[in-house]
């Protein structure tokens, strides 16, 4: 059990947890911040991602007590005032998902990808969202709303 | 995941006074967290190492880069420094898992581990890497012994990797399309006088493939192994690939990292 301390959306939070608490169900079950889903739970699927100080990562994969101290932004933190993210806003406008299941990781690790490469071509947006699976869209329109996002962003 | 006990060490010292037979160093936690999940390894204590402020950075002298242990392959795929002294070293760190995994993930944690497919004890083995402790120093070719086991003792922390800088390198692999994981990777790198063939995910071990090295020091060209027929007995076997086609694709893989060199 150790006091675990981060600023989650730009609010601070403080809560007591198991050392062995993943990040993830620190998120959901602690924080009732249920965006964050939890697909195959073994690291591949990426449903989970989340950024830590500004990189993405899998919140499965993560010890809650690992990233003590840091800045965490889940799907729930990207709005602004009740406004969709440019990035959710093209998902929307070019149905780049169907059950959803997957959206909030492939938004974040899209997310990531734009911080770091403002302009991606095709075949750097697929090998980015490598580690994110979607069993629905078969990709092309994820990719399409990518490219918007872009140009929006 | 059983209950565990999370410490968090200031330094080595800190860190292998914690360890114990029934505690693991927690690096990046890519592997360690997933096989703690499936109850595959438990243990009491986990001892972070990721804060120890001694163990991360990129070192580039005239005849070698050093690479702390708990530097992350975004680190090593993104670093000017590796790009321009061993670029093969760079572009492997790039192809590790996904971003997430390389965000997180580091090269000592990859090394510790020793996954027979894990594409680090490749460039370890090819280029004459030295494994610094915070005990002693060994050479990569006597620290990987078997599946997943090294020459680690209990509590042995690894400190950092020196990878001495080759005339020409290249690295290869094949991987599997699910997981990115090498079916069959290939490191080859020529040194002043010799060359290393390094490959991963074709045995139960990295190893260095002495026939293809010995072709390749006599005549450094792909026609030089063109077509080898290399002994499949000990390859491994799964959904993926068999050990015939393991072995093919070892001589495949050695011919573009040559060509690429």
């Amino acid at each position: 059990m150790g006091k675990i301390s981060l600023e989650v959306n730009g609010r601070k939070v403080e809560k007591e947890a198991p050392d062995n608490t993943l990040l993830s169900t620190f998120l959901r079950e602690h924080l009732q911040l249920t965006g964050t889903h939890i697909g195959c739970d073994t690291s591949q699927c990426g449903a989970c991602v989340v950024h830590v100080d500004g990189n993405s990562l899998k919140s499965c994969t993560a010890l809650a007590a690992d990233i003590n101290g840091s800045k965490v932004t889940t799907i729930e933190g990207l709005e602004t005032n009740g406004k969709m993210h440019p990035m959710q806003e093209a998902f929307k406008k070019l149905h780049g998902l169907q059950c959803g299941f997957c959206t909030p990781g492939m938004v974040m690790s899209a997310v990531d990808l734009l911080q770091k490469n403002k302009k991606p071509s095709d075949t750097e947006i697929r090998d980015w969202l490598e580690g994110n699976i979607c069993r629905c869209t078969g990709y092309q329109n994820i990719v399409a709303a990518v490219k918007e996002a872009a140009t929006k962003m | 995941m059983k209950d565990f006990n999370y410490h968090s060490a200031k330094d080595s010292k800190e860190a292998s006074k914690l360890a114990s037979s029934s505690s693991a160093f927690l690096a990046g936690g890519m592997t360690t967290i997933p096989s703690m999940k499936l109850g595959l390894a438990t243990y009491k204590d986990l001892i972070d190492i990721k804060n120890i402020k001694k163990l991360s950075g990129i070192k580039v002298s005239g005849k070698s880069v050093t690479i702390g242990a708990a530097t992350k392959h975004v680190e090593v795929s993104n670093s000017k420094d590796v790009k321009k002294a061993i670029p093969s070293l760079s572009s492997l760190a790039e192809g590790i898992g996904d971003p997430q995994v390389r965000n997180r993930g580091t090269i000592g944690g990859s090394i510790a581990n020793n996954d027979p497919s894990a594409d680090y004890p490749s460039a370890c083995i090819a280029l004459n890497a030295t494994i610094h402790t915070n005990e002693r120093k060994i050479e990569a070719a006597k620290f990987f012994k078997g599946m997943f086991e090294t020459a680690l003792k209990k509590g042995e922390l690894i400190e950092a990797i020196e990878f001495q800088i080759p005339e020409k390198s290249s690295y290869q692999k094949h991987p599997n399309p699910a997981s990115r994981y090498a079916i069959v990777g290939v490191y080859v790198a020529k040194h002043k006088g010799d060359v290393n063939v390094a490959v991963t995910g074709a045995k139960s071990c990295v190893y260095n493939d002495k026939e293809m090295s010995k072709a390749l020091s006599g005549n450094f060209s792909s026609s030089s192994i063109d077509g080898m027929d290399l002994d499949s007995s000990e390859m491994n076997s799964d959904m993926h690939a068999s050990a015939d086609f393991r072995a093919s694709l070892v001589v495949t893989q050695a011919k573009k990292a040559v060509d690429a060199c």
